[in-house]
């Protein structure tokens, strides 16, 4: 249970509970509060994973989200998780974690070799490469992906659930740092309502590994008032283990609250994620900065990493990051870290500083404290063995810090905590429209101008200062509560702390490539996707001046840390081979997701099961079960689609259902059609001026087939609408239709016609429909309402009465779909089911067949009756489908003045037709392009296609309806279709009504 | 994700609107009068400002009422909401 670099009392991680864990599948032990990051660093565990690209040894360089290098996977099979960042994964009993490297041994890694290569790996190698020849690409794909070794995806259902949160606040704070906190409180005595989100597993930010007092208490005893105080406002809300990943439009911000990924068992109970979608009146971004490193020759070798690493792991969970600890800065903050060490009994070897003699108290209290300081120097190369780093190599910068340095020796050491200065994290101004700027004094990129209701506090807004930052932190409170039309309560005092002298840094993004460099290594500025400074100017000197290109073609940011360490520094770096200045080049866009969330997280319960899409089902539909029918779906509607007996295939089914249509009775349930009843006395008028046919002269008691198009002339939906009485119709659509017809009805009433008094009701869910067809129809309609008289002189086809049915309001339409003599019963939807149970009762003695969406297709399509949507795709006019006869032209519609159009009287425009194959048992494929010729001599002229396609059991042979170019006048003509197995088949075309072309059977 | 101030409702999520596209498009009352090129500046043409754009909206999933916004196409902020059939707010 020893852990090599464990302090004997640093840190806050709890002693009395250790952990015991496992890595490449050796077990450790660390303590509860750890990460597995601090837990293996305790356990002198040096090496974690092998790089992308080169496969060179890597270890840990930062303490969160901006580590590059130590990505794992924990977890097997169905709960796998892979990419995770060592340094954010909460340490639990039994956790299982795995480097994610393609090879066993991190060690001998024998695909390193390609660092041998690697002067055969530059930027942009993968374009070059592997797009020619393209052939290759298959092959070449396989390799890499090996050699990428990014993780596997678990291989089967997550096992945990995600849950959705919708919130509102006055003010959101992201980060529960000095600065946020104390806006936070700000804001909460005020009386606001306020959010307060943190992505660590502690609130407190860099208050959890601070030295400094606050107000004279120890900075976690301050920490502890102030969440104690915000806990007691019922409106005050604070999330921990809650990352705020994306910023967009309307102060609307996307935040992931981890719930479950530290507890040691699986709990169905829980869900593993909440995804927050909150809109916020006024958002605080207390998100900290990152301490931006320094590039230099090797300085990927593991034992090179951030100098606030160090800090975190000393100060929070009580770990020397190495047993021989340098340090390589350009500016204060690394002698704070260095002072901690020592007095936790490290060893620190030295500071190198860029700056020539620095003065600041803390720079003197290190001197004075006997650790070597070498000012006005810089590390040019790291060493390193197996095991990692091993000493670094000095050099002295000339003063304008390039070109020509001195060789200054050795240091000796197993850790170099670098610090290049700070980088504000500004990816959610940034993604919140604002634009970051480049100050030059402080060397750093900081927000800019808002363009939402947002502010920067803090070290976000480049303030390093503990002072700073609570003096930001007062101040964006206040106008935030403002923003938020808050009535200002107490403001917080500004806590003292103590001010200490400090001096600027000096920035350096890159150490100048020099003749020192002996062994000729790489220098790294993105170290998980391998980008190397030398890669940069390549594609500098290949000419590529803009950052976002550069980006593209050396992979820099690319990773999944988005280049939270090496963008910046990339930008240095290319501007500097331009010769620009950074601010004029800008930085990359930083884009949402500011840290990886997962898709569960995203898609939430709205996958799989029954939560993804409602589903509708008609009032008979449980009837359809019991008889054993298979269903299709419509849209949301589940709907028959054929009524299998005993051992019946489709085709069996369907042909019997078909015959028994045409020859008896059959039943289909209609209910999902669309309906909408028009009332008011201008519904005439609407009518007239949505359907191409004129409605003004229809008899009450009669209905009528209408086409509706868009304002192009183009066929948008159909059906048939009754007219109830003077000001009373009722419409029906297709089933798909119902929701955008009535749409396209209110826009135009709405925006156009506010002067039509009419109104719109959908009653598609109130009515239920059966559908009776076949010529023993009007027997069965007989026994069923023995009252009524449906002869052909008093109840012709395409009319409607009222009737009772068991006491109830019924309607009963004749019109059909099915070529067939038909009645439609529409009852409200609740006596659908009974409806449907009494016409099986009666129908028994007529053999009565319910029939289902298939057959119903295949009778409509011997008639040749269109369904928008599949006969039709936007682009048909009604005279393309041969309906001229529907197209009023003595009154205006929607759509008319279209038709007029120079482009509808060509003669070679897709028109609607029949299609007989040659071979009759042959089935055309819907979809199936059409050409002139049979010969196959490319480019092939195409001049139409199948739109609905079907064995007729009533025709005994195959038909199909198809749009072909000036097919109207080609009855007769041949064409020949394509099919997928190479064959090309001859048809006839001919007119779409295969049978009963004089329409006897519906009129009798 | 915008939010709009349904002038019924109140500020909604965008999720529940439908946009209609340019507003102040009347349909031509005698639209045989037209030559193609007259009918095609009504049916197709729009407009697409850098800057304010005066446009149709509904709230679909809502009231399922129609009307007037308009919204800066560069910041995506709404700059006024106005009932169908109304002229729009003077600006300045
Ligand atoms: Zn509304």
């Amino acid at each position: 249970m020893t852990q090599m670099l464990r302090t004997p009392d640093a840190g806050h991680v709890k002693r009395t509970r250790p952990i015991s864990f496992t890595f490449n599948k050796r077990q450790y032990w660390g303590f509860e509060g750890d990460t597995l990051a601090s837990a293996l660093i305790a356990n002198n565990v040096r090496v974690i994973r092998r790089s992308f690209k080169f496969h060179r040894p890597r270890g840990i360089v930062g303490a969160w989200s901006e580590e590059p290098n130590a990505i794992v996977e924990i977890g097997a099979n169905n709960t796998r998780v892979p990419n995770l960042r060592a340094t954010q994964i909460e340490l639990y009993q039994g956790l299982v974690a795995h480097s994610v490297t393609p090879s066993k041994w991190l060690r001998f890694d024998t695909l390193a070799i390609s660092n041998v290569f690697s002067g055969l790996l530059p930027a942009g190698f993968y374009y070059k490469t592997f797009m020619w020849p393209k052939s290759f690409w298959h092959r070449y794909e396989k390799r890499i992906r090996r050699l990428a070794g990014l993780g596997y995806a678990p291989s089967g259902q997550d096992i945990d659930t995600y849950d959705k949160m919708h919130y509102f606040c006055d003010v959101l704070v992201v980060g529960g740092g000095p600065s946020g906190l104390i806006a936070a409180l700000t804001v909460a005595r005020s009386g606001g309502r306020v959010l307060l989100v943190d992505d660590q597993s502690e609130i407190g930010g860099s208050l959890l590994s601070k030295t400094e007092t606050i107000s004279g208490k120890l900075a976690k005893y301050w920490l502890k008032d102030v969440i104690t105080e915000l806990r007691s406002y019922p409106d005050v809300r604070l999330l921990k283990r809650a990352t705020a990943t994306g910023y967009y439009d309307h102060n609307f911000v996307v935040i992931n609250e981890r719930l479950t990924d530290h507890l040691e068992h699986h709990n169905e109970r829980l869900r593993r994620e909440r995804l927050w979608r909150v809109r916020a009146k006024e958002v605080i971004l207390a998100t900290g900065a990152i301490e931006r490193p320094i590039v230099f020759c090797s300085n990927d070798i593991p034992g090179v990493m951030l100098a606030s690493a160090i800090r975190i792991y000393l100060l929070r969970y009580g770990v020397l990051a190495g047993s021989k600890v340098a340090f390589f800065t350009n500016n204060d903050s690394v002698y704070h870290t260095a002072l901690s060490l020592v007095e936790s009994g490290g060893e620190v070897v030295g500071i190198v500083d860029i700056r020539k003699n620095p003065k600041s108290t803390i720079v003197e209290r290190a001197r004075s404290t006997g650790i070597p300081i070498y000012d006005d120097h810089v590390v040019v190369a790291a060493r390193g063995g197996f095991n990692g780093l091993k000493k670094v190599q000095l050099a002295r910068a000339n003063s304008q810090g390039d070109l020509i340095l001195t060789n200054k020796g050795e240091l000796k050491c197993d850790t170099l905590g670098v610090s290049g200065g700070w980088n504000p994290v500004v990816h959610l101004h940034a993604q919140s429209g604002g634009r970051p700027e480049y100050d030059q004094s402080a060397g750093m990129f900081v927000p800019g101008k808002s363009v939402q209701s947002e502010r920067s506090v803090g070290a976000a807004k480049g303030h390093i200062a503990l002072r700073e930052c609570f003096v930001d932190g007062v101040e964006a409170g206040k106008s935030a509560a403002l923003g938020a039309d808050l009535k200002l309560g107490q403001i917080p005092d500004i806590p003292f702390t103590i001010a200490e002298s400090s001096e600027a840094l000096k920035p350096m993004w890159e150490v100048p490539p020099s003749q020192l460099n002996l062994h000729n290594d790489k220098s790294f500025v993105d170290l998980q996707n391998d980008t190397t400074a030398s890669d940069l100017r390549l594609a500098v000197r290949e000419g590529y001046t803009a950052i976002e290109h550069v980006k593209r073609y050396t992979a820099l940011g690319f990773g999944t840390d988005q280049g939270k360490l090496g963008n910046i520094n990339g930008a240095g770096i290319v501007a500097k081979y331009l010769g620009v200045d950074i601010s004029e080049l800008g930085t990359t866009r930083f884009r949402p997701n500011y840290t990886p969330v997962t898709f569960g997280a995203i898609s939430g319960r709205s996958i799989g099961g029954y939560l993804f899409d409602p589903v509708r089902k008609s009032p008979i539909h449980e009837w359809h079960v019991m008889a054993g029918a298979a269903f299709e779906n419509v849209g949301q509607w589940k709907r028959p689609w054929y009524y299998p007996r005993d051992s019946e295939t489709m085709d069996d089914s369907v042909k019997r259902e078909c015959l028994a249509v045409r020859g008896g009775v059959g039943a289909l349930d209609a209910s999902t059609l669309g309906k909408i009843e028009i009332r008011g006395p201008d519904a005439s008028t609407l009518l007239n001026r949505l359907y191409t046919n004129s409605w003004s002269k229809l008899p009450v008691g009669r209905c009528r087939y209408g086409l509706m198009l868009g304002e192009d002339g183009m066929v948008m939906d159909d059906g048939v609408t009754a007219r109830i009485g003077d000001n009373h119709y009722l419409m029906t659509t297709t089933t798909g239709g119902a929701g955008p017809v009535l749409t396209w009805m209110e826009r135009w009433l709405q925006t156009e016609w506010p002067d039509l008094k009419v109104y719109l009701t959908s009653v598609t869910d109130q009515w239920a429909v059966v559908s009776l067809a076949g010529p023993d129809s009007r027997r069965l309609m007989a026994n069923l309402y023995p009252d009524l008289d449906f002869s052909e002189e008093v109840f012709p086809f395409m009319s409607v009465v009222s009737a009772s049915y068991v006491g109830v309001p019924s309607r009963i339409f004749r019109i059909s779909f099915s070529g067939e003599l038909g009645y439609e019963i529409n009852v409200p939807a609740n006596y659908g089911y009974s409806l449907w149970s009494t016409i099986m009762k009666f129908g028994e003695s007529l053999n009565i067949t319910p029939y289902g969406t298939e057959t119903m297709h295949i009778l409509r399509a011997e008639k040749g009756y269109i369904i928008v949507g599949q006969d039709t795709d936007g682009s048909v006019t009604p005279h393309d489908l041969g309906m001229d006869w529907i197209v009023s032209k003595n009154k205006d519609f929607i759509g008319k003045r279209s038709l007029f159009r120079e482009d509808m009287k060509r003669d070679n425009r897709k028109q609607f037709v029949g299609l007989e194959t040659d071979d009759p048992l042959l089935i055309l494929p819907e979809g199936a392009q059409l050409t002139n010729e049979q010969n196959r001599s490319i480019p092939v002229d195409m001049v139409g296609h199948v739109t609905s396609s079907y064995m007729s059991v009533e025709l005994n042979r195959s038909i199909a309806l198809a749009l072909v170019k000036g097919g109207i006048k080609r009855h007769g003509g041949k064409v020949y279709a394509h099919l997928i197995d190479g064959r090309i088949v001859p048809a006839t075309i001919r007119s779409p009504n295969f049978y009963d072309p004089k329409n006897k059977r519906q009129e009798a | 994700m915008l939010q709009i101030e349904c002038p019924w409702c109140g500020p909604r999520d965008q999720s529940e609107f439908s946009c209609g596209g340019e507003a102040h498009i009347s349909r031509p009352l005698e639209p045989d009068a037209l030559d193609d090129i007259e009918w095609a500046d009504y049916l197709f043409f729009r407009k697409n400002p850098c800057g304010r754009h005066y446009e149709q909206w509904c709230h679909i999933f809502g009231c399922r009422r129609w009307f007037n916004a308009i919204r800066d196409t560069v910041t995506y902020k709404f700059i006024a909401y106005y009932e169908m059939g109304a002229n729009p707010p003077e600006l300045d």
